[in-house]
């Protein structure tokens, strides 16, 4: 998996991620990056070849609950709205996104 | 000094009337006030409780992590994207410790987002180390650890991804009790990893940890991971014989270890002279699990963390610390297609075969021990300049961690001239708290390294 970290490489991770950083994080950021990568290559060196991956360990499979309203684990929408920086009419204002550069 | 007092003597005392709830929540908060502004344990203290004499906790003062949401009362994660944030809903384990007449005295510090093991990525400064104040109390729960130390809390709660319970617990000289993965509800934890965070106990004995953790399991219909297997009474596992035990010691071998080794080593002799099987056994290398660890861990907190911006919150992502700005890139990397062997598989696949491995000593050992960190507790400043800080200090606990089995930091050796603890980590296979509970239980009674139990 090896892949050279260099700034081109976090700036754009740092866009996908929507983290703004500063050109010189920029630079500290990739030496990190680089030394992290060193030891989770190590990876690479054990045989899982065949091996079955594990995403959760309790085993358990599909829990669903009925399709209903759960009115005790509910919000106002004055509840979900409460720790929003603008609202508007009992709306979320976000910033446009669409043709945002 | 009532605050002094374990949980269950607490307990014991106010249902024999000996004392009263007011006289302990008063001298718990003079010492909160005595000690918080140089340790930094709490972020936010409440000073108003009821006497609940009918319930199990009777009202005494818990010290919780501020990644428990709980309703109405700012929780951060000790960070400055939620510095203003109030959850509208209640964490169901604080819920449940609720309800059995806990009362929440504080919101504790910790690493921002749990990201880390020092406490020193806090964006509300570090926590200090109440066995000696120029160390570090460990992390990411260091704050709990530190407030059960200090005497500020009687008992507490801490979460665990790998290794934030018992880490700090070790460093700070206390117990802290992770349980199995699923056994104790995520719901309403700010959340790290998914696929491990685990919240549990930290507390003054193992006794405490045994009482609270009856309390706060169980399953969760609004947490979908959380197991309904059936939860025992933790308590019962006290008191009881271990001749016969079968234990096996793992890690003993490991380079940079053999100066803390030689301090452990004779520690193990009291389970013998106790009557159980004392084993040294080959487990993989731990390099491994640190490896899988920052892949799963990165992984889960790029895509946890992608909820958090102003929109909801107040504050943006550029509020984030350097150590969130790190591992939410660098899981947004490894989660990427860029690879040509993918890194999360690869991770995936290699946790499978740690998993295996612990399966296989389990099948030749009731429990496995090994130190629970590397070493003491590290000087304030350690953090600075290694990436990966936290892993190392954690390494020896990550496949427990990520297999979701319980384990227990016990305290197992003091310095003199420091002051400062060794941790014993005890881990047993899902589901089988009992064993840690039943195994660090009789280290405890039977040596001197319980500082409570010692004042007895």
């Amino acid at each position: 998996m090896k892949q050279k970290i260099d700034k081109q490489l976090v700036r754009h991770i740092a866009e996908l991620a929507q983290i703004p950083i500063t050109a010189k994080e920029e630079e500290s950021l990739a030496n990190d990056f680089a030394a992290t990568l060193k030891v989770v290559d190590q990876l690479q060196k054990v045989d899982a070849k065949g091996v079955k991956l594990t995403y959760q360990v309790t085993g358990l499979k599909n829990i669903t609950r009925e399709d209903e309203v759960n009115k005790k684990n509910m919000f106002t929408q004055k509840q979900a709205l409460i720790n929003a920086s603008h609202t508007y009419d009992g709306f979320f204002v976000v910033k446009r996104v669409i043709d945002a550069k | 000094m009532l605050n002094k007092l374990t949980l269950k003597q607490a307990i014991d005392k106010l249902d024999n009337k000996k004392i009263t709830l007011e006289d302990i929540w008063a001298d718990v908060l003079s010492a909160i006030k005595n000690q918080n502004d140089k340790l930094n344990v709490y972020l936010a203290i409440n000073k108003n409780f009821k006497s609940q004499p009918n319930k199990p906790l009777k009202g005494l003062p818990i010290a919780v992590k501020d990644n428990f949401c709980t309703k109405g009362t700012i929780t951060t994660a000790s960070s400055l994207l939620l510095k203003d944030f109030v959850p509208q809903f209640e964490s169901t384990v604080t819920q449940k410790l609720k309800d059995a007449g806990g009362e929440i005295v504080g919101k504790t510090n910790m690493d921002a987002w749990a990201h880390g093991s020092s406490t020193e990525t806090s964006q509300y400064g570090k926590t200090l180390n109440p066995r000696n104040t120029q160390h570090l109390p460990g992390g990411s729960s260091g704050g709990s650890a530190a407030a059960v130390a200090a005497d500020m809390c009687i008992a507490s709660l801490g979460s665990e991804t790998a290794g934030s319970i018992r880490q700090p617990a070790a460093w700070c000289g206390v117990v802290g009790l992770k349980p199995t993965y699923g056994r104790t509800s995520r719901y309403g934890i700010v959340a790290m990893a998914s696929s491990t965070d685990s919240p549990g106990p930290i507390t003054k004995t193992v006794e405490d940890a045994a009482i609270l953790l009856n309390h706060i399991a169980g399953h969760d219909p609004l947490n979908a991971t959380s197991s309904s297997e059936k939860t025992p009474n933790f308590t019962e596992s006290l008191d009881k014989p271990i001749e016969n035990l079968k234990i096996g010691i793992i890690y003993h071998n490991l380079e940079g270890l053999e100066n803390v080794w030689k301090l452990f080593a004779p520690q193990l002799k009291i389970f013998t002279k106790l009557g159980a099987s004392v084993k040294y056994a080959q487990a993989m290398d731990p390099k491994h699990a640190i490896s899988v660890y920052t892949v799963v861990q990165r992984s889960e907190v790029s895509s946890n963390l992608a909820r958090f911006d102003d929109v909801r919150y107040q504050h943006g992502r550029d509020t984030f610390g350097n150590e969130a700005k790190k591992r939410i890139m660098l899981g947004t990397h490894t989660l990427s297609k860029v690879f040509n062997t993918h890194p999360y598989s690869l991770a995936q696949k290699v946790r499978t075969l740690l998993i295996k491995d612990y399966e296989k000593l389990f099948k030749k050992y009731d429990v496995l021990i090994s130190l629970t960190s590397p070493g003491f507790a590290k000087k304030v400043g350690a953090t600075e300049g290694s990436a990966m800080f936290g892993e190392l200090e954690d390494m020896l606990m990550e496949v427990s961690s990520l297999s979701g089995m319980p384990g227990i930091s016990i305290p197992c050796y003091r310095d003199e001239k420091t002051n400062l603890y060794l941790g014993m980590n005890i881990m047993a296979p899902m589901w089988r708290e009992d064993l840690v509970i039943q195994v660090a239980d009789a280290f405890e009674k039977n040596t001197d390294w319980n500082s409570w139990r010692k004042n007895d």
